[in-house]
């Protein structure tokens, strides 16, 4: 993309050959890279700020904690399902969570395939996004099924009562679906952690660390031949975890999409989830990304073009979904069904025809504001827009839940569905759960890769090939 | 493992990838063998220089993830046929296409915990110590900004003095006896 006129060509921040924003500031050396991330774990002097927030998030995961504790003492009654909607906050929090989780999974996996080194300073966080998202999202079926402590028998185990799990069953699916989502989140990041965790090991100062450090790293020493496999390994990750993350997000809509519901029973659903999940993802990425370089001064690491890039990113993400609101549109009239129409035409203009404004208007009406560069470029807009998006995107499993459930087919079994205090507390819960786990995240473990920052400098090449050199010795 | 005395080795310090890999693939043109690189980053060219070409991983993964595949999609033959069959909406009991998902699922699950559990076993880690921890340069600067060549004493070409010299030749910052 060429510059606007009106940029100085002689701006640092910008590339002189392609005019693009760099994606790290000039000036960096290898040592200069390792200290300015390692220190913000190994500093003895953690900044007042993290624990203000850390103690606010803490608070707030407070409240989750006692919504279940009461959940679990007296059922699931305690919150606003009941017939028809028998699917509410917890489902729509569910499949909030994990989309946002998959931002991550593509930012470490996708774009690594796709070889987009922008990638790199944003990876880490980003993943760990996805394990604390999905933390967040794997806990609300649990606490749904009604008896969480025999949550197990979602699994297939030989047991006394001689009976075995459903296959055919799409909820069955999303047991598969999310756990080895989990697994894999996990074990990429942790992967992606061991030759940071052996910086770390050899920079630690203080004995509990250089040991913390010590067990993570594995005895990590930085073998060419280790590397050579480790980054095989990390490619087939990558490999394994797009067509996961595209499966999750799937298999989630199949919940809804082998329903014969009107409303949920499309086929456009799969496409549309995944794109969805992505939007909300990015959005998510960049709600942590902008306060986190500011408060620690990450600005040459975390640059304008990862934010840039990522609103191109929610700008063609936030189109997809776009289209599938407009396909469900079309497909309500095309169909000549009569229940779908009336669907959609309750989904708009219905009671809760208000929720359905405030999803096009977050998801789609001010994203448009991303076609301009002046947006993409401003922290503060991006963060704003970011905000926006993640409240469309949960306004969107709210319509797709509640306003499909609560007036299906027949007038006579039409009902309503408000959410009561402990539903509104168990959402707000996670956000503090989510955000306290972060906090937590930024101050014990290094949230930019040091590898992989390194291998992004210029003098990280080997400059000419060793024959033309050993012909110069 | 048997206690073992002496040296592990020599170990030549340099600051850029490039001297890296041009004494690497030296060394090996010379007949080298039993040498390593450490950087702190990937770099491939010293891998190639080493003549390190191929690894295992991907296999490792491949035989993971068929493994998955075959456990899941026998698991779900044998529940949904012979241990516990149920009619849904008349369905068949070998309704094959609704097991794809989690055969998937798994295929993915055992590929990856192969790819990243079969790449450490492959690299022998975990391994809290190793001899190179003992040289006094290797880790302040093998994590962060140097590169290194070892060249190790059970190698049928190591003699101390010889190899210092070879490595010398170099122009490292360093070369230094590790001792195990």
């Amino acid at each position: 993309m060429a510059t606007k006129p009106d940029l100085p060509v002689s701006d640092p921040q910008l590339d002189p050959k392609t005019g693009e924003f760099r994606v790290i500031a000039p000036g960096y050396t290898f040592k200069s890279v390792t200290d300015v991330i390692s220190r913000i774990v190994l500093t003895p002097h953690t900044p007042m700020g993290w624990f203000f927030g850390f103690m606010l998030a803490s608070t707030i995961c407070l409240m989750l904690f006692t919504a279940v504790t009461w959940l679990f003492l007296r059922g699931v009654g305690i919150w606003g399902l009941d017939i028809p909607v028998g699917w509410g906050f917890a489902i729509i929090n569910f499949v909030w969570w994990i989309g946002i989780g998959h931002a991550g999974t593509l930012i470490s996996a996708i774009l690594l395939l796709f070889k987009q080194q922008w990638r790199n300073s944003i990876n880490r966080f980003a993943e760990a996004m996805t394990i604390f998202a999905v933390i967040c999202a794997g806990m609300f079926p649990l606490i749904h099924v009604g008896r969480p402590w025999l949550g197990y028998w979602l699994f297939p185990y030989p047991n006394t009562m001689n009976v075995w799990p459903q296959f055919r069953s799409p909820l069955l699916w999303d047991v598969f679906a999310v756990s080895t989502y989990a697994t894999i989140s996990v074990v990429f990041w942790y992967i992606g952690m061991i030759p940071d965790f052996g910086t770390m090991r050899d920079r630690a100062k203080t004995k509990l660390a250089q040991y913390f450090f010590g067990i993570l790293c594995l005895g990590w020493r930085g073998s060419v031949r280790h590397w050579m496999r480790y980054e095989t390994a990390s490619l087939l990750l990558a490999g394994l975890a797009t067509p996961l993350v595209l499966s999750v997000h799937t298999v989630i809509s199949f919940d809804f999409a082998v329903a014969v519901l009107p409303g949920w029973h499309t086929t456009i659903f799969p496409p549309y989830f995944v794109a969805g999940a992505i939007y909300s993802g990015f959005a998510m990425v960049i709600t942590l990304a902008i306060p986190i370089r500011t408060f620690y001064h990450l600005e040459g690491l975390i640059t304008i073009r990862h934010i840039d890039n990522m609103g191109k990113v929610m700008l063609a993400t936030g189109l997809i979904v776009a289209y599938g609101y407009s396909m469900e549109v079309f497909m309500a009239w095309y169909s000549a069904s009569h229940w779908e129409y009336f669907m959609m035409w309750n989904r708009m203009f219905g009671p809760m025809g208000w929720s359905y404004g405030v999803l096009i208007t977050c998801n789609i009406a001010l994203p448009q504001l991303l076609w301009l560069r002046s947006t993409r470029v401003s922290p503060l807009k991006m963060f704003i827009m970011s905000l926006i998006i993640n409240t469309g995107m949960w306004f969107e499993r709210f319509v797709i839940v509640v306003t499909s459930l609560y007036r299906d087919f027949l007038p006579s079994s039409w009902g309503t569905y408000r959410a009561t205090r402990w539903d509104y507390a168990t959402f707000v819960g996670t956000l503090g759960l989510f955000t306290a786990l972060f906090f937590l995240f930024v101050r014990f473990l290094p949230m930019i890769p040091m590898s992989e920052i390194r291998m992004m400098l210029p003098q990280a090449k080997v400059t000419a090939e060793p024959e033309a050199m050993e012909a110069g010795d | 493992m048997p206690i073992r005395e002496g040296i592990y080795g020599l170990l030549a310090e340099f600051d850029t990838p490039t001297e890296l890999v041009v004494a690497a693939k030296t060394a090996y043109d010379a007949g080298w063998r039993r040498m390593d690189c450490y950087s702190p980053y990937p770099v491939e060219e010293a891998a190639e220089a080493i003549g390190f070409h191929r690894n295992y991983v991907p296999l490792v993964c491949l035989v993971g993830g068929l493994v998955g595949l075959a456990a899941m999609f026998l698991m779900e033959t044998w529940v949904s046929v012979l241990a516990y069959p149920l009619n849904i909406a008349g369905r068949p009991l070998f309704s094959w296409p609704a097991f794809i998902i989690p055969a998937y699922e798994w295929t993915i699950l055992w590929a990856g915990l192969s790819a990243a559990f079969g790449m450490l076993a492959l690299c022998g880690l975990p391994q809290p110590y190793h001899p190179l921890f003992n040289a006094p340069n290797f880790r302040s600067g093998a994590m962060v900004d140097k590169f290194f060549l070892c060249l190790e004493a059970n190698d049928p070409k190591f003699e101390v003095a010889e190899s210092r010299s070879f490595l010398e030749s170099f122009g490292p910052v360093s070369v230094v006896e590790v001792e195990y």
